[in-house]
């Protein structure tokens, strides 16, 4: 036998060496140059936590038991993993896209991100993983006591209490790097491979030697065991299916088996290896556990504990180098079990326990103001020792005996009760927050009750096993309703599941879901079908600097930055802040989300925001029978955004008809008007003329005469011009089309207007484009023009500037006078008929003059506008070119 | 007659995958009926233990090797169905 102090120095340099190692990848990692450790393999071997020092060397001994029925452990995890297609990958999807940090965030965020829910998970993963921590604690101490003689036998509780410190020293520096949980924890990932591959390799060692050396060969093994105590099998169906489910169970809820699973996985499809590879290394795990046992039954002194034949039947034969391996690769199920269950366990007290408090306890402002990210830290620190110290204590008060080895199972049984509220998550859309809630805690109450009370020798009073509480026969804690005679175990698990699914599954068919619940659990069921992520943020007029001083103290300034510039670069904008809206929000709340869990990152935004209320489009969107609704909903809008265009387009032609209507009835007063005006001065100059016709002085007669000829001609004017407007505006007018030169029919324009009055007429630009137009009718409309300037330019030296020039295939003339110009508020209205700017009986015009020349452009196909800001009216005159000229122009 | 070459493989492709989908559900309902087998024989005391774990060991075998094949099949077509490599990349 080895010599104490070689044992206790190969368990120091083999715990130095796993430092080392994880130190290394942490380096590597650090590099980028650890992508292996991130490759299906490694995914693989990170599963092996699932053996423990309990199935290293508890298998064994079960089997020593009871037989075959040990293989149910391994049997339910195959099961599990050889259904990836249906469950894990969907769990894993869901973990990834929502960013899941553990089990009790899983079920935390399905159900509306409740804090309740979280909290109860965390309570129970806390009160069944830690005398699991305690049962690895024993097999330690307990292994080293076997190498340790009578005599001078070491204190095994200060082995229990390094061991133990050690680990916890090991799960802080390596496990609390980084705050994001999602983030691989390279160093421990590479430890626990290395482990994963020692306990394997030993194990198989062992079994390699008993079958070969000890027994001589597989067919003389085979006769060992048929001659064992335990050949016949003793089978108990209800165990062992019972057993089955459970391990599966177990396999899916248990907190460390979640996080090497779900959080560390890297990527999806390190499932498919993991599916036949996990199996074949339990396989190979549990491949001798039949021949030990069976050849240690035989060949061991009456009373010597099964649950250490891997290490007994080595050191009988003598071989200590194997031993010792045996020894390290117990050391590693132990250690690798505890760091990964601390590591999930303080995750979920830190997001589910200290966050939500310190979140509320502080002043509302402490968010902003406070260190979040140096709190969660420490919290988690905290929180592995904590959970190592209780895992100590605990292994110190229930005295390490047989009591302990049963726990094993229990705990199992206990971590089960999450499983009707994940997998009632996962795949019913119905299922909600107070019907999850009620399910755990009948579970939890029924379990603690009929199977992890009595599980502590001083847990419940005799008189309560036997009778019941208060004599009550009805609630026996393992004879509940008054069914006893069942195997413990199973009496726990099917009371426990019974009630805690039903409690689901009525919980939800009678209760409502909020908004928040009804949009993760459609992003969860449907996680195949529709993109990641819940929409469950509005637009706000939240700063997006707010959001970005409160990230960089949860995720550290360098990420958080890269996170808000990268939204940035997608939104197209330059800087460090994007636009606060809701895509944005969601995948900072997913961020959020992996350093301090769902609820906690939902709940600090919706401080900061103001509360993120859920829309009603955002519900409509997913929440129900979505196809359908959306479908519907998109077919109404669409209708009625066309009934909101037609009632604008009914709108706009009534304004118009009314303001057709008015101006009818503006033109006929008008013109009525118009008419009336000369013919009054006609009717009274004739009148006078006829009634002093002796009296009147032949100048006066003349002078008379001459007004009624005036006004005669103004009428004939007015008369011509309605004529002429109401032909042109009828579309019965006869052009005559032809090819003019421009500065021609400007010439002719300027010679007609000549000597009417004292304006200054200036040219300049190219006049010398052959126009294709009316030249009658075109010098109509500069006469037009130039007369108006004449008749409205109220300065002492009015000035008329022509200016023309090629624009595009028509020729443009402005006309520029250095008046007054024309109000901003009478610009639309001067080409109607009878609209003139400002006094118009001294200009003496009807006011048809722009409404005549508008129609003679729209004819010949151009066209006359109002150019404003040109310091005085001005007009634009566009004038079709000839086809020659278009060409000569382009 | 013969119908175009190009459909018909297309379809061919997505209906192995759904069938390969198919049979990667029912693995392990297969795996359940395997384990749940002995209890037939191991109720009326027929089967020791030797024997049956014997048999059990070898279901448990060839289901490992069903699932690589399946599995096998399933992650290629899985990658080539979304072409993106492990995040990080």
């Amino acid at each position: 036998m080895p010599a104490f102090d070689v044992i206790l120095g190969a368990c120091v340099l083999y715990a130095a060496l796993l430092f080392v190692i994880a130190f290394l990848a942490e380096r590597l990692s650090v590099r980028g140059r650890a992508r292996w450790l991130r490759g299906p393999v490694v995914y693989t071997l990170s599963m092996s936590i699932y053996c423990t020092a309990w199935t290293f060397y508890g298998a064994v001994g079960y089997a020593a038991r009871s037989g075959l029925e040990f293989a149910t452990i391994y049997l339910g995890p195959t099961l599990v993993l050889v259904g990836w297609w249906t469950l894990l990958r969907k769990l894993v999807r869901v973990g990834r896209s929502q960013r899941i940090t553990s089990v009790a965030d899983l079920i935390s965020s399905r159900f509306g991100k409740s804090n309740l829910l979280g909290g109860l998970v965390t309570l129970l993963a806390v009160v069944a993983t830690t005398p699991y921590i305690a049962l690895q604690l024993q097999s330690v101490t307990l292994s080293f006591a076997v190498f340790s003689d009578g005599p001078q036998a070491p204190d095994l509780n200060a082995i229990a209490l390094w061991v133990a410190a050690g680990l916890a020293v090991f799960t802080i520096v390596f496990g609390t790097r980084r705050l994001d949980a999602n983030e691989r924890h390279d160093g421990i990932v590479a430890a626990i491979a290395v482990e994963a591959v020692v306990k394997l390799l030993a194990l198989l060692a062992v079994g390699l030697f008993v079958v070969f050396t000890v027994a001589g060969g597989p067919a003389e093994t085979f006769r060992i065991i048929d001659a064992s105590p335990i050949a016949e099998w003793q089978v108990q169906p209800g165990r062992w299916v019972g057993l089955t489910f459970l391990a599966g169970a177990a396999f899916l809820c248990l907190p460390r088996m979640f996080q090497v699973l779900v959080v560390e996985n890297s990527d999806e499809r390190h499932l498919a290896t993991a599916s036949w590879a996990f199996p074949l290394y339990l396989f190979a795990m549990s491949l001798f556990t039949l021949p030990i046992a069976a050849v240690g039954l035989g060949r061991m002194p009456e009373g010597a504990n099964p649950d250490l034949f891997v290490l007994t039947l080595p050191l009988a034969e003598n071989q200590e180098a194997l031993a010792l391996f045996a020894f390290l690769g117990g050391f590693s199920s132990a250690t690798s079990m505890v760091i990964v269950a601390a590591i999930a366990l303080a995750t979920m007290i830190s997001n589910h326990v200290v966050m939500p408090i310190w979140l509320r306890s502080g002043p509302p402002g402490a968010l902003v103001s406070g260190d979040v990210r140096h709190v969660a830290i420490r919290a988690r620190r905290v929180s592995i020792v904590a959970i190592l110290a209780l895992g100590y204590a605990y292994y110190r008060l229930s005295g390490g005996g047989e009591a302990l080895a049963a726990i094993g199972l229990i705990s199992f049984a206990g971590i089960a009760q999450i499983l009707p509220a994940m997998l009632g998550g996962l795949f019913w859309r119905g299922a909600t927050r107070v019907g999850a809630a009620l399910g755990l805690g009948l579970g939890l109450l029924i379990w603690g009750w009929t199977l992890f009370l009595p599980s502590f020798a001083t847990g419940l009073p005799q008189a309560v096993m036997a009778s019941g509480p208060f004599g009550i026969d009805l609630l026996r804690p393992q004879a509940l309703f008054g069914i006893g005679g069942v195997d413990p175990l199973l009496h726990a698990l099917i009371w426990s599941l019974l009630f805690n699914t039903a409690g689901l599954v009525i919980g939800s068919l009678l209760t409502f879901p909020s908004p928040m619940e009804r949009l993760q659990g459609a992003a969860m069921v449907n996680v195949f079908r529709t993109k990641p992520g819940a929409r469950g943020w509005q637009s706000t007029h939240v700063e997006a600097e707010d959001l970005l001083v409160m990230a960089q103290r949860i995720l550290g300034p360098t990420e958080a930055q890269a996170v808000f510039r990268s939204a940035a670069i997608r939104q197209g904008k330059a800087g460090y802040l994007p636009d606060p809206d809701q895509e944005f929000l969601e995948g900072l709340e997913r961020e959020l989300a992996g350093s301090v869990g769902g609820a906690t990152a939902h709940a600090m935004l919706g401080q900061i925001t103001g509360g993120g209320s859920v829309s009603v489009e955002e519900l409509m969107r997913v929440a129900d029978e979505t196809a359908q609704i959306m479908e519907y909903s998109a077919r109404l809008e669409a209708q009625s955004r066309e009934l909101a265009r037609t009632a604008t387009q009914l709108r706009e032609a009534n304004e118009k008809l009314t303001r057709l209507s008015v101006q009818k009835d503006a033109f006929l007063s008008q013109i009525s008007h118009e008419l009336r005006t000369p013919m009054t001065s006609i009717r009274s100059f004739s009148e006078l003329l006829r009634d002093g016709a002796g009296t009147l002085d032949p100048e006066n007669r003349a002078r008379f005469a001459g007004i009624i000829q005036d006004e005669a001609e103004r009428l004939t004017r007015l008369l011509d011009d309605l004529l002429d407007l109401s032909v042109l505006e009828s579309g019965q007018v006869t052009l005559r089309i032809e090819e003019a030169q421009l500065a021609d029919v400007l010439d002719r324009a300027i010679q007609a207007c000549d000597g009417g009055g004292p304006v200054m007429i200036e040219r300049s630009g190219r006049a010398e484009m052959r126009l294709r137009t009316d030249p009658d009718r075109l010098a109509q409309v500069f006469i037009n023009l130039v007369t108006n300037c004449r008749k409205y330019c109220r300065v002492d030296t009015p000035r008329l500037r022509i200016v023309s020039r090629l624009s595009g295939d028509a020729a443009e003339v402005d006309f520029i006078d250095n008046g007054p110009g024309i109000p901003a508020t009478e610009q639309q209205m001067i080409f109607e008929k009878f609209a003139r700017g400002g006094d118009s009986r001294a200009a003496g015009g009807a006011g048809l003059g722009l409404a005549i020349c508008r129609e003679i452009l729209g004819r010949l196909g151009g066209s006359i506008a109002y150019l404003p800001g040109q310091g005085g009216a001005a007009f634009r005159v566009r004038v079709p070119l000839a086809q020659r000229d278009v060409h000569a122009a382009g | 007659m013969s119908p175009p070459k190009e459909l018909p493989f297309l379809e061919r492709t997505s209906y192995r995958r759904r069938r390969l989908g198919d049979a990667a559900r029912l693995l392990p309902v297969l795996g359940m009926v395997l384990f749940l087998l002995p209890l037939m024989w191991a109720s009326d005391g027929a089967g020791t233990t030797a024997r049956s774990g014997l048999y059990l060991f070898g279901a448990w075998g060839g289901l490992i090797a069903l699932s690589f094949a399946i599995s096998l099949r399933l992650a290629r077509i899985v990658r080539a169905e979304d072409g993106t490599g492990p995040e990080g990349d």
